[in-house]
Protein backbone atom coordinates (compact mmCIF):
# COMPACT_ATOMS: atom_id res chain seq x y z
CA UNK A 1 0.00 0.00 0.00
CA UNK A 2 2.48 2.45 0.54
CA UNK A 3 4.52 1.13 -2.32
CA UNK A 4 1.47 2.42 -3.93
CA UNK A 5 1.02 5.38 -3.07
CA UNK A 6 4.45 6.37 -3.22
CA UNK A 7 3.46 5.65 -6.89
CA UNK A 8 0.84 8.07 -7.13
CA UNK A 9 1.85 11.34 -8.92
CA UNK A 10 2.02 14.26 -7.09
CA UNK A 11 -0.27 15.90 -9.46
CA UNK A 12 -2.51 13.49 -8.91
CA UNK A 13 -3.05 13.69 -5.02
CA UNK A 14 -2.82 17.51 -5.41
CA UNK A 15 -6.31 17.28 -7.58
CA UNK A 16 -7.68 14.72 -5.39
CA UNK A 17 -6.87 14.72 -1.89
CA UNK A 18 -6.79 11.27 -0.47
CA UNK A 19 -7.00 10.71 3.66
CA UNK A 20 -3.32 10.56 3.54
CA UNK A 21 -2.49 13.46 2.06
CA UNK A 22 -4.90 15.05 4.57
CA UNK A 23 -2.86 14.01 7.32
CA UNK A 24 0.28 14.99 5.59
CA UNK A 25 -1.07 18.58 5.44
CA UNK A 26 -1.64 18.46 9.22
CA UNK A 27 1.37 17.33 10.04
CA UNK A 28 2.72 19.90 7.72
CA UNK A 29 0.89 22.65 9.03
CA UNK A 30 1.56 21.35 12.91
CA UNK A 31 5.74 21.47 11.60
CA UNK A 32 4.85 24.74 10.57
CA UNK A 33 3.36 26.31 13.60
CA UNK A 34 6.00 24.31 15.26
CA UNK A 35 8.50 26.21 13.28
CA UNK A 36 7.20 29.63 13.68
CA UNK A 37 6.96 28.88 17.65
CA UNK A 38 10.75 27.15 17.95
CA UNK A 39 11.66 30.24 15.81
CA UNK A 40 10.27 32.62 18.44
CA UNK A 41 11.53 30.54 21.45
CA UNK A 42 14.74 30.71 19.49
CA UNK A 43 14.58 34.37 19.12
CA UNK A 44 13.33 34.80 23.02
CA UNK A 45 16.41 32.88 24.45
CA UNK A 46 18.90 34.58 21.79
CA UNK A 47 17.37 38.08 23.07
CA UNK A 48 17.43 36.86 26.70
CA UNK A 49 21.25 35.48 26.23
CA UNK A 50 22.03 39.38 24.98
CA UNK A 51 20.57 41.00 27.03
CA UNK A 52 22.24 38.60 29.76
CA UNK A 53 25.70 39.23 27.87
CA UNK A 54 25.03 43.10 28.58
CA UNK A 55 24.26 43.49 31.79
CA UNK A 56 27.48 41.11 32.51
CA UNK A 57 29.73 43.43 30.48
CA UNK A 58 27.83 47.07 30.86
CA UNK A 59 29.06 48.93 34.09
CA UNK A 60 32.12 51.13 32.86
CA UNK A 61 30.63 53.52 30.31
CA UNK A 62 27.36 53.98 32.72
CA UNK A 63 29.30 54.47 35.32
CA UNK A 64 32.16 56.62 34.04
CA UNK A 65 29.37 58.80 32.26
CA UNK A 66 26.95 59.29 34.91
CA UNK A 67 29.71 60.05 37.46
CA UNK A 68 30.71 63.07 34.67
CA UNK A 69 28.02 64.59 36.54
CA UNK A 70 29.85 64.77 39.28
CA UNK A 71 29.41 68.14 42.32
CA UNK A 72 31.38 70.54 39.74
CA UNK A 73 29.03 68.99 36.93
CA UNK A 74 26.26 69.20 39.12
CA UNK A 75 27.22 72.83 39.64
CA UNK A 76 27.31 73.73 36.30
CA UNK A 77 24.09 72.69 35.49
CA UNK A 78 22.39 74.19 38.14
CA UNK A 79 23.89 77.65 37.26
CA UNK A 80 22.97 77.08 33.79
CA UNK A 81 19.52 76.49 34.52
CA UNK A 82 19.16 79.99 36.73
CA UNK A 83 21.08 81.94 34.77
CA UNK A 84 19.62 81.03 31.28
CA UNK A 85 16.14 79.08 32.12
CA UNK A 86 15.23 76.56 29.44
CA UNK A 87 17.28 77.92 26.58
CA UNK A 88 20.51 75.97 26.66
CA UNK A 89 18.94 72.42 27.31
CA UNK A 90 19.73 72.06 23.23
CA UNK A 91 23.74 72.26 23.76
CA UNK A 92 23.69 69.95 26.78
CA UNK A 93 21.80 67.05 24.56
CA UNK A 94 24.23 67.50 22.15
CA UNK A 95 27.33 66.95 24.16
CA UNK A 96 25.91 63.38 24.56
CA UNK A 97 27.32 62.00 21.55
CA UNK A 98 30.47 64.11 22.10
CA UNK A 99 30.76 62.68 25.46
CA UNK A 100 30.26 58.90 23.55
CA UNK A 101 32.33 59.71 20.39
CA UNK A 102 35.67 60.36 23.06
CA UNK A 103 34.64 57.69 26.03
CA UNK A 104 33.75 54.84 23.17
CA UNK A 105 37.65 55.20 21.44
CA UNK A 106 38.97 53.85 25.46
CA UNK A 107 36.57 51.20 25.11
CA UNK A 108 38.28 49.77 22.17
CA UNK A 109 41.82 50.61 23.14
CA UNK A 110 41.28 48.91 26.35
CA UNK A 111 39.75 45.88 24.66
CA UNK A 112 42.16 45.30 22.31
CA UNK A 113 45.43 46.78 23.79
CA UNK A 114 44.91 45.07 27.62
CA UNK A 115 46.96 48.25 28.60
CA UNK A 116 45.38 51.28 31.09
CA UNK A 117 45.70 54.52 29.43
CA UNK A 118 48.84 55.14 31.37
CA UNK A 119 50.08 52.03 30.61
CA UNK A 120 49.49 52.84 27.12
CA UNK A 121 50.83 56.61 27.03
CA UNK A 122 54.25 55.14 28.53
CA UNK A 123 54.45 52.46 25.93
CA UNK A 124 53.78 54.23 22.66
CA UNK A 125 55.17 57.68 23.55
CA UNK A 126 57.73 56.76 25.95
CA UNK A 127 58.88 58.18 29.74
CA UNK A 128 58.48 61.55 29.15
CA UNK A 129 55.10 61.56 27.81
CA UNK A 130 54.48 59.21 30.08
CA UNK A 131 55.48 61.00 33.83
CA UNK A 132 53.57 64.11 32.30
CA UNK A 133 50.60 62.54 31.97
CA UNK A 134 50.93 60.57 35.28
CA UNK A 135 52.05 63.13 37.36
CA UNK A 136 49.09 65.72 35.86
CA UNK A 137 46.61 63.00 36.52
CA UNK A 138 47.52 62.75 39.97
CA UNK A 139 47.66 66.35 40.58
CA UNK A 140 44.42 66.63 38.98
CA UNK A 141 42.86 63.74 40.33
CA UNK A 142 43.73 64.77 43.93
CA UNK A 143 42.21 68.59 43.25
CA UNK A 144 39.15 67.08 42.08
CA UNK A 145 38.73 64.87 44.83
CA UNK A 146 38.86 67.78 47.17
CA UNK A 147 36.08 69.57 45.08
CA UNK A 148 33.83 66.04 45.31
CA UNK A 149 34.19 66.24 48.90
CA UNK A 150 33.14 70.18 49.31
CA UNK A 151 30.23 69.24 47.51
CA UNK A 152 29.58 66.05 49.61
CA UNK A 153 30.17 68.41 52.61
CA UNK A 154 27.97 71.00 51.46
CA UNK A 155 25.06 68.76 50.70
CA UNK A 156 25.05 67.15 53.81
CA UNK A 157 25.13 70.75 55.68
CA UNK A 158 21.59 71.10 54.53
CA UNK A 159 20.53 68.54 57.33
CA UNK A 160 23.59 69.90 59.62
CA UNK A 161 25.64 67.11 59.79
CA UNK A 162 29.28 68.05 60.31
CA UNK A 163 31.92 68.03 57.57
CA UNK A 164 33.87 65.68 59.57
CA UNK A 165 31.33 62.89 59.99
CA UNK A 166 30.08 63.46 56.22
CA UNK A 167 33.93 63.01 55.12
CA UNK A 168 34.19 59.87 57.15
CA UNK A 169 31.48 58.54 56.39
CA UNK A 170 32.00 58.70 52.60
CA UNK A 171 35.81 57.03 53.39
CA UNK A 172 34.38 54.16 55.09
CA UNK A 173 31.81 54.17 52.60
CA UNK A 174 34.60 54.26 49.39
CA UNK A 175 36.60 51.57 51.50
CA UNK A 176 33.98 49.26 51.94
CA UNK A 177 33.07 49.18 48.05
CA UNK A 178 36.48 47.84 47.74
CA UNK A 179 37.91 46.22 50.21
CA UNK A 180 36.03 42.78 49.71
CA UNK A 181 38.37 42.32 46.60
CA UNK A 182 35.60 41.84 44.20
CA UNK A 183 35.37 43.85 40.62
CA UNK A 184 32.18 42.90 40.19
CA UNK A 185 30.89 43.76 43.53
CA UNK A 186 32.64 47.22 43.46
CA UNK A 187 30.79 47.95 40.22
CA UNK A 188 27.30 46.77 41.07
CA UNK A 189 27.41 49.00 44.09
CA UNK A 190 28.68 52.56 41.97
CA UNK A 191 25.46 51.24 39.26
CA UNK A 192 23.63 51.76 42.36
CA UNK A 193 24.84 55.10 43.52
CA UNK A 194 24.15 55.61 39.32
CA UNK A 195 20.73 54.93 40.02
CA UNK A 196 20.53 57.48 42.51
CA UNK A 197 21.94 60.08 40.34
CA UNK A 198 18.10 59.81 38.51
CA UNK A 199 16.94 61.61 41.59
CA UNK A 200 16.51 65.25 39.79
CA UNK A 201 14.44 63.58 37.30
CA UNK A 202 11.41 62.96 39.66
CA UNK A 203 12.41 65.95 41.15
CA UNK A 204 11.63 68.31 38.36
CA UNK A 205 8.74 66.27 37.51
CA UNK A 206 7.65 67.60 41.46
CA UNK A 207 7.33 71.12 40.46
CA UNK A 208 5.83 70.44 37.14
CA UNK A 209 7.97 72.64 34.98
CA UNK A 210 6.53 74.24 32.17
CA UNK A 211 6.63 71.69 29.09
CA UNK A 212 6.33 73.52 26.49
CA UNK A 213 8.94 75.89 26.89
CA UNK A 214 11.08 73.01 27.80
CA UNK A 215 10.78 71.30 25.09
CA UNK A 216 11.28 74.46 22.58
CA UNK A 217 14.65 75.19 24.73
CA UNK A 218 15.52 71.23 24.42
CA UNK A 219 14.20 70.85 20.40
CA UNK A 220 14.91 73.88 19.22
CA UNK A 221 18.43 75.33 18.89
CA UNK A 222 18.18 79.10 20.37
CA UNK A 223 20.41 81.86 22.61
CA UNK A 224 19.00 83.01 25.54
CA UNK A 225 17.48 86.49 25.62
CA UNK A 226 20.34 89.36 25.04
CA UNK A 227 22.18 87.05 22.72
CA UNK A 228 25.56 86.09 22.08
CA UNK A 229 27.48 87.91 25.21
CA UNK A 230 30.79 87.42 26.88
CA UNK A 231 29.31 85.37 30.12
CA UNK A 232 27.00 83.38 27.48
CA UNK A 233 30.04 81.93 26.25
CA UNK A 234 32.35 81.42 29.68
CA UNK A 235 28.69 79.31 30.63
CA UNK A 236 29.15 77.48 27.54
CA UNK A 237 33.10 76.73 27.79
CA UNK A 238 32.00 75.57 31.29
CA UNK A 239 29.32 72.82 30.21
CA UNK A 240 31.82 71.68 27.45
CA UNK A 241 34.67 71.40 30.08
CA UNK A 242 32.47 69.09 32.46
CA UNK A 243 31.79 67.15 29.63
CA UNK A 244 35.03 65.33 29.15
CA UNK A 245 37.21 65.31 31.99
CA UNK A 246 40.94 63.62 31.65
CA UNK A 247 40.16 61.05 34.50
CA UNK A 248 37.16 60.14 32.82
CA UNK A 249 39.56 58.63 29.63
CA UNK A 250 42.39 57.28 32.41
CA UNK A 251 39.38 55.79 34.04
CA UNK A 252 37.12 53.72 31.54
CA UNK A 253 40.41 52.14 29.89
CA UNK A 254 41.82 50.93 32.82
CA UNK A 255 37.97 49.82 34.11
CA UNK A 256 37.43 47.91 30.92
CA UNK A 257 40.98 45.83 31.37
CA UNK A 258 40.31 45.72 35.12
CA UNK A 259 36.91 43.83 34.12
CA UNK A 260 39.18 41.76 31.16
CA UNK A 261 36.69 42.73 28.27
CA UNK A 262 37.55 40.63 24.66
CA UNK A 263 37.49 42.40 21.57
CA UNK A 264 33.99 40.45 21.52
CA UNK A 265 32.71 42.40 24.06
CA UNK A 266 33.64 45.93 22.09
CA UNK A 267 30.22 46.27 20.68
CA UNK A 268 28.20 45.57 24.23
CA UNK A 269 30.73 47.76 25.59
CA UNK A 270 29.78 50.78 23.11
CA UNK A 271 26.20 50.07 24.02
CA UNK A 272 27.39 50.66 28.04
CA UNK A 273 28.70 53.75 26.75
CA UNK A 274 26.02 55.24 25.05
CA UNK A 275 23.44 54.17 27.39
CA UNK A 276 25.64 55.93 29.81
CA UNK A 277 25.81 59.45 27.74
CA UNK A 278 21.79 59.36 27.75
CA UNK A 279 21.78 59.59 30.90
CA UNK A 280 24.48 62.15 31.53
CA UNK A 281 22.98 64.77 29.05
CA UNK A 282 19.38 63.91 30.60
CA UNK A 283 20.50 64.09 34.50
CA UNK A 284 21.82 67.38 33.05
CA UNK A 285 18.95 68.85 31.58
CA UNK A 286 16.81 68.00 34.59
CA UNK A 287 19.12 69.56 36.35
CA UNK A 288 18.77 72.78 34.59
CA UNK A 289 15.14 72.11 34.30
CA UNK A 290 14.85 72.23 38.15
CA UNK A 291 16.55 75.61 38.56
CA UNK A 292 15.09 76.97 35.49
CA UNK A 293 11.90 76.64 36.84
CA UNK A 294 12.48 77.84 40.82
CA UNK A 295 15.49 79.91 40.23
CA UNK A 296 15.07 82.23 37.27
CA UNK A 297 17.49 84.57 36.59
CA UNK A 298 19.16 84.14 40.13
CA UNK A 299 22.88 83.77 39.95
CA UNK A 300 23.89 79.98 41.62
CA UNK A 301 27.85 79.55 42.80
CA UNK A 302 27.73 76.30 43.79
CA UNK A 303 24.98 73.33 44.11
CA UNK A 304 25.11 73.60 47.82
CA UNK A 305 23.45 76.99 48.14
CA UNK A 306 21.18 75.90 45.34
CA UNK A 307 19.88 72.95 47.22
CA UNK A 308 19.54 75.31 50.21
CA UNK A 309 17.42 77.68 48.24
CA UNK A 310 15.50 75.15 46.99
CA UNK A 311 14.93 73.55 50.65
CA UNK A 312 13.43 76.87 51.55
CA UNK A 313 10.75 76.43 48.72
CA UNK A 314 9.84 73.28 49.32
CA UNK A 315 11.51 70.85 52.28
CA UNK A 316 11.29 67.72 50.25
CA UNK A 317 12.36 69.07 47.06
CA UNK A 318 15.55 70.44 48.92
CA UNK A 319 15.74 66.99 50.40
CA UNK A 320 16.28 65.59 47.06
CA UNK A 321 18.43 67.69 45.75
CA UNK A 322 20.67 67.67 48.87
CA UNK A 323 20.83 63.68 47.93
CA UNK A 324 21.47 64.00 44.43
CA UNK A 325 24.58 66.36 45.05
CA UNK A 326 26.01 64.03 47.74
CA UNK A 327 25.80 61.41 45.44
CA UNK A 328 27.04 63.17 42.79
CA UNK A 329 30.27 64.23 44.78
CA UNK A 330 30.05 60.37 45.97
CA UNK A 331 30.51 59.15 42.37
CA UNK A 332 32.63 61.42 41.29
CA UNK A 333 35.12 61.04 43.98
CA UNK A 334 34.96 56.69 43.96
CA UNK A 335 35.92 57.00 40.09
CA UNK A 336 38.44 59.57 40.74
CA UNK A 337 40.26 57.81 43.54
CA UNK A 338 40.01 54.68 41.30
CA UNK A 339 41.37 56.12 37.79
CA UNK A 340 44.81 57.32 39.78
CA UNK A 341 45.54 54.16 41.46
CA UNK A 342 44.74 52.01 38.64
CA UNK A 343 47.50 54.01 36.94
CA UNK A 344 49.79 54.04 38.96
CA UNK A 345 49.42 50.40 39.68
CA UNK A 346 49.90 50.12 35.44
CA UNK A 347 52.98 51.95 35.35
CA UNK A 348 54.85 50.76 38.85
CA UNK A 349 53.90 47.25 37.60
CA UNK A 350 51.72 46.98 40.80
CA UNK A 351 49.00 44.42 41.75
CA UNK A 352 46.24 46.75 40.30
CA UNK A 353 42.82 45.11 40.31
CA UNK A 354 40.03 45.22 42.26
CA UNK A 355 39.66 41.51 42.24
CA UNK A 356 42.87 41.37 44.32
CA UNK A 357 42.08 41.24 48.19
CA UNK A 358 44.16 43.89 49.78
CA UNK A 359 46.97 41.82 51.50
CA UNK A 360 47.29 40.76 47.22
CA UNK A 361 47.41 44.66 46.11
CA UNK A 362 48.61 46.60 48.98
CA UNK A 363 50.56 49.49 47.22
CA UNK A 364 47.45 49.86 45.03
CA UNK A 365 44.81 49.85 47.58
CA UNK A 366 47.14 51.92 50.12
CA UNK A 367 47.43 54.75 47.23
CA UNK A 368 43.21 54.59 47.13
CA UNK A 369 42.93 55.33 50.41
CA UNK A 370 45.79 57.74 50.72
CA UNK A 371 43.59 59.56 48.02
CA UNK A 372 41.01 59.51 49.84
CA UNK A 373 42.28 60.30 53.17
CA UNK A 374 44.42 62.91 51.32
CA UNK A 375 41.24 64.59 49.79
CA UNK A 376 38.96 64.76 52.25
CA UNK A 377 41.59 66.26 55.38
CA UNK A 378 42.18 69.25 52.81
CA UNK A 379 38.01 69.87 53.43
CA UNK A 380 38.00 69.73 56.97
CA UNK A 381 41.06 72.08 57.42
CA UNK A 382 39.67 75.67 58.77
CA UNK A 383 39.86 78.20 56.14
CA UNK A 384 41.19 76.38 53.50
CA UNK A 385 41.70 77.82 49.73
CA UNK A 386 38.91 75.81 48.47
CA UNK A 387 37.47 78.55 45.81
CA UNK A 388 41.48 78.75 44.59
CA UNK A 389 41.43 74.75 44.16
CA UNK A 390 38.43 74.67 42.17
CA UNK A 391 40.15 77.29 40.21
CA UNK A 392 42.99 75.21 39.70
CA UNK A 393 41.18 72.14 38.84
CA UNK A 394 40.27 74.27 35.60
CA UNK A 395 43.88 75.59 35.02
CA UNK A 396 45.81 72.17 35.54
CA UNK A 397 42.80 69.85 33.61
CA UNK A 398 43.49 72.58 30.52
CA UNK A 399 47.00 71.08 30.32
CA UNK A 400 45.87 67.51 30.91
CA UNK A 401 43.51 67.47 28.65
CA UNK A 402 45.01 67.96 25.32
CA UNK A 403 47.42 65.54 25.42
CA UNK A 404 45.29 62.84 26.61
CA UNK A 405 43.00 63.21 23.99
CA UNK A 406 45.55 63.68 21.43
CA UNK A 407 47.26 60.51 22.94
CA UNK A 408 43.93 58.71 22.40
CA UNK A 409 43.26 59.31 18.89
CA UNK A 410 47.44 58.64 17.79
CA UNK A 411 46.74 54.98 19.89
CA UNK A 412 43.60 54.46 17.98
CA UNK A 413 45.12 55.04 14.38
CA UNK A 414 47.88 52.80 15.01
CA UNK A 415 47.27 49.64 12.95
CA UNK A 416 49.82 47.40 14.27
CA UNK A 417 47.70 47.60 18.01
CA UNK A 418 44.86 48.06 17.00
CA UNK A 419 44.29 46.29 13.92
CA UNK A 420 40.60 46.14 12.07
CA UNK A 421 39.66 48.25 15.54
CA UNK A 422 41.71 50.83 14.33
CA UNK A 423 39.14 54.45 13.80
CA UNK A 424 37.95 54.49 10.80
CA UNK A 425 37.95 57.96 8.22
CA UNK A 426 34.45 58.87 9.93
CA UNK A 427 35.44 58.24 13.34
CA UNK A 428 38.40 60.42 12.88
CA UNK A 429 36.72 63.33 11.27
CA UNK A 430 34.08 62.90 14.51
CA UNK A 431 37.07 62.57 16.72
CA UNK A 432 39.34 65.05 15.23
CA UNK A 433 36.48 67.75 14.91
CA UNK A 434 35.77 66.89 18.96
CA UNK A 435 38.74 67.12 20.01
CA UNK A 436 39.99 70.51 18.19
CA UNK A 437 36.88 71.90 19.58
CA UNK A 438 37.36 70.29 23.17
CA UNK A 439 41.17 71.59 23.09
CA UNK A 440 40.57 75.39 22.14
CA UNK A 441 37.42 75.49 24.63
CA UNK A 442 38.70 73.93 27.50
CA UNK A 443 42.12 76.21 27.11
CA UNK A 444 40.03 79.47 26.44
CA UNK A 445 38.05 78.16 29.60
CA UNK A 446 41.48 77.98 31.34
CA UNK A 447 42.46 81.79 30.52
CA UNK A 448 39.07 82.75 31.54
CA UNK A 449 39.62 81.07 34.97
CA UNK A 450 42.76 82.86 35.16
CA UNK A 451 42.78 86.06 34.18
CA UNK A 452 38.54 86.50 34.72
CA UNK A 453 38.38 90.00 33.06
CA UNK A 454 39.59 88.72 29.60
CA UNK A 455 36.52 87.94 28.25
CA UNK A 456 34.39 90.94 29.71
CA UNK B 1 63.19 53.28 56.53
CA UNK B 2 61.72 56.37 55.19
CA UNK B 3 65.45 56.52 53.32
CA UNK B 4 65.03 52.51 52.04
CA UNK B 5 61.57 53.78 50.54
CA UNK B 6 62.85 56.57 48.22
CA UNK B 7 65.90 54.36 47.16
CA UNK B 8 63.51 51.65 46.15
CA UNK B 9 61.00 54.39 44.70
CA UNK B 10 64.11 55.84 42.64
CA UNK B 11 65.32 52.70 41.59
CA UNK B 12 61.68 51.38 40.58
CA UNK B 13 61.43 55.07 38.73
CA UNK B 14 64.67 54.06 36.91
CA UNK B 15 63.45 50.46 36.10
CA UNK B 16 60.43 52.27 34.50
CA UNK B 17 62.23 55.11 32.59
CA UNK B 18 64.61 52.01 31.14
CA UNK B 19 61.67 50.34 30.07
CA UNK B 20 59.60 52.63 27.99
CA UNK B 21 63.10 54.33 27.32
CA UNK B 22 61.67 54.25 23.28
CA UNK B 23 58.36 54.71 21.97
CA UNK B 24 56.76 51.92 20.52
CA UNK B 25 54.48 53.77 17.95
CA UNK B 26 55.39 54.41 14.99
CA UNK B 27 56.92 57.94 13.83
CA UNK B 28 54.35 58.94 11.28
CA UNK B 29 54.61 62.02 10.31
CA UNK B 30 51.21 62.71 11.79
CA UNK B 31 52.69 61.52 15.23
CA UNK B 32 55.57 63.69 14.97
CA UNK B 33 53.53 67.15 14.07
CA UNK B 34 50.84 66.14 17.03
CA UNK B 35 53.62 65.85 19.71
CA UNK B 36 55.53 68.34 18.58
CA UNK B 37 51.86 70.94 18.83
CA UNK B 38 51.30 69.47 22.10
CA UNK B 39 54.78 70.56 22.82
CA UNK B 40 54.33 74.11 21.94
CA UNK B 41 51.10 73.74 23.56
CA UNK B 42 52.54 72.67 27.20
CA UNK B 43 55.12 75.72 26.65
CA UNK B 44 51.92 78.14 25.45
CA UNK B 45 50.56 77.27 28.95
CA UNK B 46 53.44 77.12 31.23
CA UNK B 47 54.04 80.41 29.57
CA UNK B 48 50.78 81.79 30.57
CA UNK B 49 50.91 80.12 33.86
CA UNK B 50 54.20 82.05 35.17
CA UNK B 51 52.76 85.44 33.72
CA UNK B 52 49.91 84.89 36.34
CA UNK B 53 52.45 83.85 39.00
CA UNK B 54 54.28 87.01 38.54
CA UNK B 55 51.81 89.29 37.48
CA UNK B 56 50.04 88.31 41.33
CA UNK B 57 53.42 88.48 43.21
CA UNK B 58 53.42 92.24 42.14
Amino acid sequence: MDEELNAQPVVESAAAPSPRVDGQSRTSQRDASMSVLSKLYYRYKKVLKVIRLFLIIAGPGIIVMVADNDAGGITTYTATGAKYSFHLIWFLILLGPVAYYVQEMTVRLGAVTKRGHAEAIFHAFGSFWGWFSLMDLVLLNWLTMITEFIGMTAALSIFGVPRLVTVLAAAVLMATMVIQGRYWTWEKAAMVFCVLNLIYIPAAFMIHPPLKQVLQGSLIPQLPPGGFTNELFFFLMANIGTTIAPWMIFFQQSAVVDKSLQEKDIAAGKVDTGIGAFFTVVVAAFCVILTGTLLPGQNIYDAGSAAAKFMGISKQLGTFLAIGLFDAGFLGAICISLASSWAFGEVFGWAHSLNNKVKEAPWFYAYYFFGILLAGTVVLIPRAPLVLITLFVQVIAVTLLPAALVFLILLLNNEETMGQFKNTRFQNIANITIVTLIVAVSTLYGISALFPNILK
Amino acid sequence: MILEFFKNTLSTVKSINRKYAHPQIKMTPAVKVSLLSLRLYLIFLVGILVYKFITMLR
